[in-house]
């Protein structure tokens, strides 16, 4: 067990690394430059000296395979670099909006599992009943919805018909829970309604498998309730497959996120992506996908963890 | 133990189960399939029943009745009553079954590699009976558990209780199901296969297991099985069941030396025996059993049954005979008399004494020299070490087969026969040694060079469903290989190619358009023959070619490539686990045993003699479909499991298991060396043993 996890450990840093390598080289293929946008973008007309100059400054007259290397030595010791835009330590812009976007992806998280496994189950045990049919209709909503399209129908519905809209300002969780999730249990449900289908219906799906194996019948031919042949017999072999499904629709939802964060004007990291995108900043934009990288492989981590947890059999692998 | 020594039980005691004409129907998308009709049989304490059938005869799906365990949405039990202890199963509630299933009645099924709970420990799975039915705490379960794992020959149990169904081998998990079926102490235990998923050594080892604790804790048991060797050798009473009903039942020594129903005096003559050799050709029962959804409205074994007469028309009742002697069949008066011997005449193979057309004294077809093949596999859990075992799953494998003749490879699962076969095909790259074929040693031949020998050596496999391709039609699967070679100029000679070899596996033309989905077991496997036939090869290696086949289809098949070597002089590697088959099929024998050959002789002096005592071990174990001889062997099973190949046993790898072995077994590899003229052992001890 303990190698087991030391072995997924270790594989994490290659593909880290592997990630690095190619955010920052495709990142320079994209046309565009951020000194041309800084110094031009209001039409002004500014010299070429002194765009060299700015180009000197943030230190991209330097050949690539430089640029490259120290950016490089400074991930080795957590360092990310400055912001090519605001020139603010990017780890420091992160920082500041990261706990919200955070607190938000945890939230649909967990709203997600909430959602999905009682569905999920249900939807299985009374397969080809109403219960069975009507899960399948919100799954597929799920599926089929954009987040940020639910998002703005929340607004909407949540002003037409309770004459309110969540506070625009962000507090935080411990200082006032209550506002706090008032606030952003909307994009977390908005988010986590995909995540939570896509989950039930690979529960749902797994369950009914496992409910066909053979160690169902000698379980039930043991004279084990229903009840428990489900939840003690069938749940833990078909969480196994529901849980990686979990851990890689995580991508998808930094990816809700970065839009749902907009419909909510939450200044969250998703924001913060956006702005660094229309601004080439190419340092905040590494910097980011470093940081949801890291989330993800984490996760998956995690995932892998829990997946020997339940299964006997990846343990002695 | 000997069987024959237990006290029988007494019948004069009120059965524990009665089954009373108990209908079973399903409902599916093709329409209404009545999979049992009509059954009674009864049970008493301690007495072992046995019911006997082909797949879909009915015979899982009744006992599956008995427990409630029918999928509750599809299933309709229109008529019937399952009297168990003074009260009918069929009008309890779903929770009263609860507290029977698992209490009272046990059940053990066929496949223990996936019977038990992959995530669930041994002994949570062994406690959950214990607590829910006894109400146990903790202590007394574990107590209990400890004391069963004892029961079925489990030791070290204390440990076995916390590790998890991967760290068990197939025998060892049937035990752990046995134990659990045990665990209440239950009047009834119901076994559907309980052994068709092992090793015939561990086969016995099983069977006599139950019928030791059948006898002593006083247990009612059903038997569901195919396997007519099983119920000759431990059961009291039979009901063969043919198409949904019971077509004879009989206590288990007047059925097999009087049947009193054709179906049975035809499977009964259809079984390949180990006490018989080549020379009788196999009866068969001709076509297929009937489709239950559409059932013929008189006798349904009728269409097959050799002894048919008009009356047969009418749906025949299941009638005493003879004193507890019950048949369905019109004519069950006269299968008393001279009827029952003319029915299947076994008569002599034609061409046995002739011997087949492409024999040419002493020329080999094939010769193997030295082969070995061994795998690499990574050990350890550290992922920095490099550390590898060498799995020798060939060992140093030497044998010759003289053109147009049969060499059996047997073995149990583990001990390199399919590897051999592989290897020769050069589906694997054998690590050392030789195989000669036509002239050229194709061990060493380059993946390029290999197309000459690919078309002269084909290959059946054992699975008829999986090895063909389901978007093909018959015809296509059986063109193809021709078309790829060009052996054919155009369509229209492969069309009329593929209807020859259709012919010559005995099925009609139209087949060709039908998908393999729509072919039943058999049929599917002589479409793999016609496959292979196509290349005209020189040689075929049958890679269990029967092992997934009911008898009577088995029967068929054999037959078939006993008719096709004389007819056309094909040589065949024959691989199986099966010794009747494997004798009944072979001019000479090859015994494996954990990659290394064991013992290869002439067929008839390697049943007659064996010499070494793992291939006696075996034999002891396979049980015959004869009532008579079977009470009167007393069935040496043999003790231990197949050691790992990971880590075979030094010296003779059999000496884990052997009765004879000594210190010096344990240290000295024995080399094959022929004993008797062409018959070759590997045994230290073999002078000592020889007569």
């Amino acid at each position: 067990m303990m190698w087991y996890v030391i072995r997924r450990f270790a594989l994490a840093i290659p593909t880290l690394i592997g990630v690095a390598i190619i955010t920052f080289f495709l990142l320079r293929v994209l046309p565009g430059d951020i000194v041309e946008i800084k110094l031009r973008g209001d039409g002004g007309d500014v010299s070429e000296a002194a765009l060299a100059a700015e180009r000197a400054r943030l230190g991209l007259d330097q050949p690539l395979l430089v640029q490259f290397a120290d950016w490089m030595t400074g991930l080795a010791t957590f360092d990310l670099g400055t912001s090519l835009w605001t020139g603010e330590r990017v780890a420091h812009e992160i920082a500041i909006r990261l706990p919200l976007s955070l607190e938000v992806a945890i939230l649909s998280t967990i709203l997600a599992i909430l959602i999905a496994f009682p569905l999920g189950t249900l939807a299985a045990v009374f397969r080809g009943t109403i219960i069975d049919y009507v899960v399948r209709i919100i799954t597929i909503g799920g599926l089929a919805v954009p987040p940020f399209w639910l998002g703005m129908l929340m607004i909407v519905g949540l002003i037409t018909w309770f004459d309110w809209l969540p506070a625009l300002g962000f507090v935080p969780l411990f200082t006032d829970p209550v506002k706090n999730l008032s606030q952003l249990i909307w994009p977390a449900l908005s988010v986590g309604y995909r995540y939570s289908s896509v989950v039930a219906r690979m529960l749902r799906s797994t369950i009914l498998e496992v409910l066909e194996e053979d160690y169902i019948r000698t379980a039930r031919a043991k004279g084990v309730t229903e009840r428990m042949v489900v939840a003690k017999h069938a749940m833990r072999n078909a969480l196994l497959p529901a849980i990686t499904v979990l851990g890689l629709e995580f991508a998808f939802l930094i990816g809700g996120l970065v839009v749902t964060e907009q419909v909510f004007s939450l200044n969250g990291i998703g924001l913060l992506f956006v702005e660094s995108v229309l601004h080439n900043d190419f340092t905040m934009i590494q910097g980011l996908v470093m940081v949801v990288a890291t989330g993800f492989v984490l996760i998956n981590l995690m995932v892998d963890v829990l997946y020997a947890l339940l299964d006997p059999r990846i343990r002695y692998e | 133990m000997n069987i024959a020594a237990h006290p029988k039980p007494d019948l004069a005691l009120k059965p524990i189960l009665q089954i009373e004409d108990l209908c079973v129907e399903f409902r599916t998308t093709r329409g209404l399939v009545r999979a049992v009709q009509n059954v009674s049989y009864e049970v008493h304490p301690g007495e072992m029943v046995a019911i006997v059938g082909e797949s879909g005869s009915g015979k899982s799906v009744s006992a599956l009745a008995i427990m409630g365990l029918l999928p509750p949405k599809t299933t309709r039990i229109p008529k019937g009553r399952v009297m168990f202890d003074g009260e009918d199963l069929l009008t309890r509630s779903k929770t009263q079954m609860q507290r029977i299933r698992g209490r009272h009645i046990g059940m053990i099924f066929q496949e223990p590699m996936t019977s038990l709970n992959p995530v669930l420990t041994i002994g949570d799975q062994l406690c959950e009976p214990l607590r829910i039915h006894l109400g146990m705490d903790k202590e007394a379960q574990h107590a209990r558990a400890v004391e069963l794992l004892g029961l079925v020959g489990i030791s070290d149990a204390a440990r076995r209780l916390t590790q998890y169904p991967h760290e068990f081998s197939g025998g060892m998990r049937q035990r752990v199901m046995i134990a659990i079926g045990l665990a209440c102490n239950p009047k009834l235990l119901i076994a559907d296969e309980p052994t068709t998923a092992l090793d015939v050594t561990i086969q016995a080892q099983i069977l006599e297991l139950m019928k030791k604790l059948s006898r002593e804790l006083g247990i009612a048991m059903i038997v569901i099985t195919h396997n007519l060797g099983v119920v000759a050798r431990y059961a009291d009473r039979v009901n063969v069941m043919y198409a949904a009903q019971i077509a004879e039942k009989a206590e288990a020594l007047p059925l097999f030396c009087a049947p009193l129903h054709p179906y049975t005096a035809g499977l009964l003559r259809a079984v390949p025996r180990l006490d018989q050799g080549r020379e009788a050709r196999l009866a068969t029962i001709d076509g297929l059993p009937p489709d239950l959804m559409n059932p013929p409205t008189g006798c349904r074994f009728a269409d097959r049954c050799p002894a048919r007469i008009d009356a047969c028309a009418k749906m025949p009742e299941l009638r005493e005979i003879n004193p507890g002697h019950l048949s369905a069949c019109h004519r069950a008066e006269e299968m008393n008399g001279p009827l029952r011997d003319g029915l299947y005449p076994l008569y002599k193979a034609q061409a046995a004494e002739a011997e087949a057309e492409g024999r040419v004294e002493g020329k080999n077809a094939l010769e193997v020299d030295g082969l070995t093949m061994n795998f690499h596999v990574k050990i350890g859990r550290n992922p920095l070490s490099r550390k590898k075992a060498v799995v020798k799953a060939v060992d140093d494998v030497s044998f010759s087969i003289e053109a147009g003749r049969t060499l059996g490879l047997v073995g149990e699962s583990g001990c390199g026969k399919t590897t051999v076969g592989r290897s020769i095909l050069r589906l694997l790259k054998p690590t050392a040694g030789a195989v000669n074929f036509e002239g050229q040693n194709i061990a060493r031949l380059p993946e390029s060079d290999l197309t000459s020998m690919r078309k002269n050596m084909q290959v059946i496999f054992q699975d008829p469903f999986a090895s063909l391709n389901p978007r093909m039609t018959v015809g296509q699967i059986i063109a193809e290989p021709m078309m790829v070679r060009k052996l054919v100029p155009d369509t229209m000679a492969a069309r009329r190619r593929v209807g020859e070899l259709l012919g010559d596996v005995g099925l009609p033309l139209y087949m060709s358009e039908r998908y393999p989905h729509q072919l039943s077991g058999g049929q599917r496997q002589r479409v793999g023959i016609a496959r292979a036939l196509a290349m005209e090869p020189s040689t075929i290696i049958c890679d269990e070619p029967v092992s997934a086949l009911d008898v009577s289809v088995q029967a068929q098949i054999i037959n078939l490539l006993e008719e096709l070597q004389e007819r056309l002089g094909i040589t065949y590697l024959f691989i199986a686990h099966d010794l009747a088959v494997v004798r009944h099929i072979s001019h000479r024998v090859g015994v494996m045993y954990l990659g290394r050959m064991m013992e290869i002789a002439e067929s008839e002096a390697l049943f007659a003699d064996p010499l070494h005592p793992y291939t006696q071990a075996l034999m002891d174990a396979a049980p015959i479909p004869d009532v008579e001889l079977e009470r009167h062997r007393a069935p040496r099973a043999l003790k231990g499991e197949i050691p790992s190949p990971l880590d075979p046993p030094p010296g003779c790898v059999f000496s884990t298991r052997c009765p004879l072995a000594t210190e010096e077994c344990r240290q000295t590899v024995p080399q094959l060396r022929e004993v008797r003229p062409g018959h070759r052992v590997a045994c230290l001890k073999i002078e000592e043993t020889a007569p």
